[in-house]
């Protein structure tokens, strides 16, 4: 399964917003954090996990999703929130904490929902899984076409929710693809530390669902093999297990010293940057001219910085408002 | 004297000394859980132990809580005295059927021979904007069931003695600690948790309170960061020739009812400070302590200044609006007495 030429320069392009957001979002993060670095100061507190590097799993995946298949996502959303089409105003505006957030300031940047294309995410390991399998289930039942996809880390491969959503999906052959986003680090323990497999997809097995592990953190690569997973999906053939080879550029939160990572490792990562590699392919292959790709990261950084300055204009909510929203 | 000379150290620092000293002596006593080895705890508690004792007696688990914590339990019944860690309180749900039905409830069940010497170590609270899922403190959910003792420190002097206390329990021990009070620079430091801690072994008591400030005219009763808030309020209620006596619980479980009572039986008022949620929790449960005793001592109605019973919101204006703090403190006490 191949991309269209649409299809490709749409994932550069939510590639190079997600990238660019991340960065914006980490210089904001940053405003009121020096030169003591306290975690409660400045426009963005609390922490900050960021998904440099990441992008692929994100775009490869969600180009094939509708706003009705929905996704669960971690503690690590932004780049899957973008890719799902998540409204960037409205999400930057509530990781900045104002009124008008997709939660009112309620929730930042662990708890982003968007109901108009079903994205939600979780602060805690493995949490999406159950409910990705429940919307499945949903859909299902309700005969509608939607499917669901989890995304998870492959630390919580090693939860107990990922045996249990697992088998329950393939037991009910729902509409569920796994995806394991394998950074190969859950904060500062290493996969080869925490888990009994070298690769987690060999674990579908186990649930007697395909299981697929791609390498190179190629957003071409992931598009195929999740295409043909979410096309299996929509077939009615029940859940797929995919992990993804990728790279965390950033540590596990803004401040994080990264004192646990082997000395030269994230040098090796920046320079396989899976932006840079897909930009080089997208020329190389005669998909765009320079110009064509430099005028998609113009238009990428207006749109991150249209979001951050409508976030930052926009009105804190009133402190009573913590008090409501408790119950429907 | 030299050997009376200032040592101060922050909570961290004096919990990972008490686990040091007693593994030194005691080759039973092991730690594991998420990032407590090369990381040496999120939150600083168990740093420079895997230096010391290497990966067999420091382990980084996957982030299976259930296994952990359940292993724990299994260890403890075997003979060994495991240091547990889950670095939030928030991230309990996955894993609360080992704790409640097993680890709090064995003795029991074996009508006590079997000991689960264990210690359950997590971080507790919020104040900056970490969101809902990374700022409970839940004091009451672990207290409330039976068969765990509970214990929350607010300075490092009591933070060293109750954990030395802990490990060396036969029974289950949850031991919260709030990041706030840790000494960490990246959370904010309250500067009052960094007190004189002896290099020497010495407990504190589980199950005893201590009279942090003595005053006539109001009890504040609290644990962990309401402590500090206490204080900063009977400091401010001073200058208006106010009297207050601050209680620091230091332990939920057994909660030292006696302390308590005593000192509403002086003063004849009562605040208890909780970042806990409001209703059926640590604030109750201290008023219906004294209330249930004797309520001829009281010349008010008791009242609590507490987290209200909502998740805690991302938003710095919406957190700082819910949570305590000594403004409130004084406020309260100004209502009671008018």
């Amino acid at each position: 399964m191949q991309p269209t030429l649409e299809q490709k320069m749409w994932m550069y392009e939510k590639m190079v917003v997600s990238r660019r957001y991340e960065e914006a979002i980490a210089a904001a993060y940053m405003e009121g954090k020096s030169p003591v670095f306290n975690m409660a100061n400045g426009p963005v507190p609390g922490e900050m996990h960021l998904s440099n590097g990441q992008e692929p799993c994100a775009v490869g995946v969600c180009a094939h999703l509708k706003d009705e298949d929905t996704v669960t996502a971690t503690h690590r959303p932004h780049h899957q929130a973008i890719a799902k089409g998540v409204d960037l105003k409205r999400m930057t505006s509530e990781i900045f904490g104002k009124a008008n957030g997709l939660g009112g300031g309620r929730g930042g940047h662990m708890h982003l929902f968007d109901d108009d294309v079903n994205f939600a995410c979780s602060g805690i390991i493995g949490q999406g899984l159950g409910p990705a399998v429940g919307a499945a289930l949903s859909q299902t039942m309700q005969k509608k076409s939607g499917i669901a996809v989890a995304y998870i880390g492959e630390g919580a491969a090693n939860q107990g929710a990922f045996h249990e959503s697992l088998n329950l999906a393939a037991v009910w052959n729902l509409p569920v693809v796994f995806i394991i986003e394998d950074n190969s680090w859950g904060i500062s323990v290493s996969k080869q530390k925490s888990t009994a497999v070298e690769k987690n997809s060999v674990r579908a097995a186990g649930y007697g669902m395909p299981g697929e592990y791609v390498a190179g953190n190629d957003p071409l690569e992931i598009f195929k093999v999740a295409g043909e997973a979410i096309e299996r999906a929509r077939a009615g053939k029940g859940p797929t297990l995919l992990e993804l080879q990728t790279s965390r550029l950033a540590g596990h939160f803004i401040g994080d010293a990264e004192g646990y990572r082997p000395e030269g490792e994230k040098d090796a990562l920046e320079a396989d940057d899976p932006i840079t590699k897909f930009r080089s392919h997208l020329i190389e292959q005669g998909d765009a001219t320079e110009q064509e790709i430099e005028n998609i990261e113009t238009a990428a950084q207006a749109q991150v910085d249209e979001a951050i300055a409508h976030a930052r204009a926009s009105e804190d909510p009133a402190p009573e408002d913590a008090l409501t929203s408790v119950f429907a | 004297m030299s050997d009376t000379k200032e040592r101060k150290l922050t909570i961290a620092r004096a919990m990972a000394e008490s686990v040091a000293q007693y593994m030194r002596k005691d080759e039973k006593v092991f730690v594991m859980g998420e990032d407590i080895g090369v990381l040496g705890g999120v939150y600083g508690n168990t740093r420079g132990l895997i230096e010391e004792f290497g990966e067999e007696r420091i382990r980084d688990t996957p982030i299976s809580e259930t296994a952990f914590m359940g292993a724990a339990v299994g260890a403890a019944q075997n003979g060994m005295r495991p240091i547990v860690e889950l670095m939030f309180v928030d991230f309990f749900g996955v894993c609360f059927d080992q704790i409640y039905n097993n680890m709090a409830k064995n003795i029991y069940f074996s009508g006590g021979n079997v000991k689960v010497p264990m210690v359950l170590m997590t971080s507790t609270g919020g104040g900056y904007s970490d969101g809902g899922q990374h700022s409970q403190c839940v004091y009451g959910t672990f207290a409330h069931l039976p068969g765990m003792k509970v214990v929350a420190p607010s300075n490092a002097y009591d933070a060293k003695g109750l954990m030395n206390a802990a490990i060396r329990e036969d029974s289950p021990v949850v031991y919260m600690y709030h990041k706030g009070l840790q000494g960490m620079g990246w959370l904010g430091t309250e500067r009052g948790a960094t007190v004189n801690t002896p290099e020497e072994y010495y407990e504190v008591e589980i199950g005893k309170a201590s009279v942090v400030r003595e005053g006539t005219d109001v009890s504040i009763v609290s644990l962990g960061m309401g402590v500090h808030h206490a204080l900063k309020a009977a400091a401010e209620l001073e200058e208006s020739g106010v009297s207050a006596e601050v209680v620091d619980l230091r332990s939920l479980v057994p909660l030292d009812r006696d302390t308590i009572r005593a000192s509403v039986a002086k003063t004849g008022r009562l605040i208890v400070v909780d970042e806990d949620y409001h209703s059926f929790g640590v604030s109750g449960e201290v008023i219906a302590s004294v209330v249930e005793h004797d309520i001829s001592v009281l010349k008010a109605a008791p009242q609590r200044v507490a987290f209200p019973d909502v998740p805690i919101p991302y938003a710095k204006i919406m957190e700082q609006f819910c949570l305590p703090n000594a403004d409130k403190i004084v406020a309260t006490y100004k209502k009671m007495a008018a």
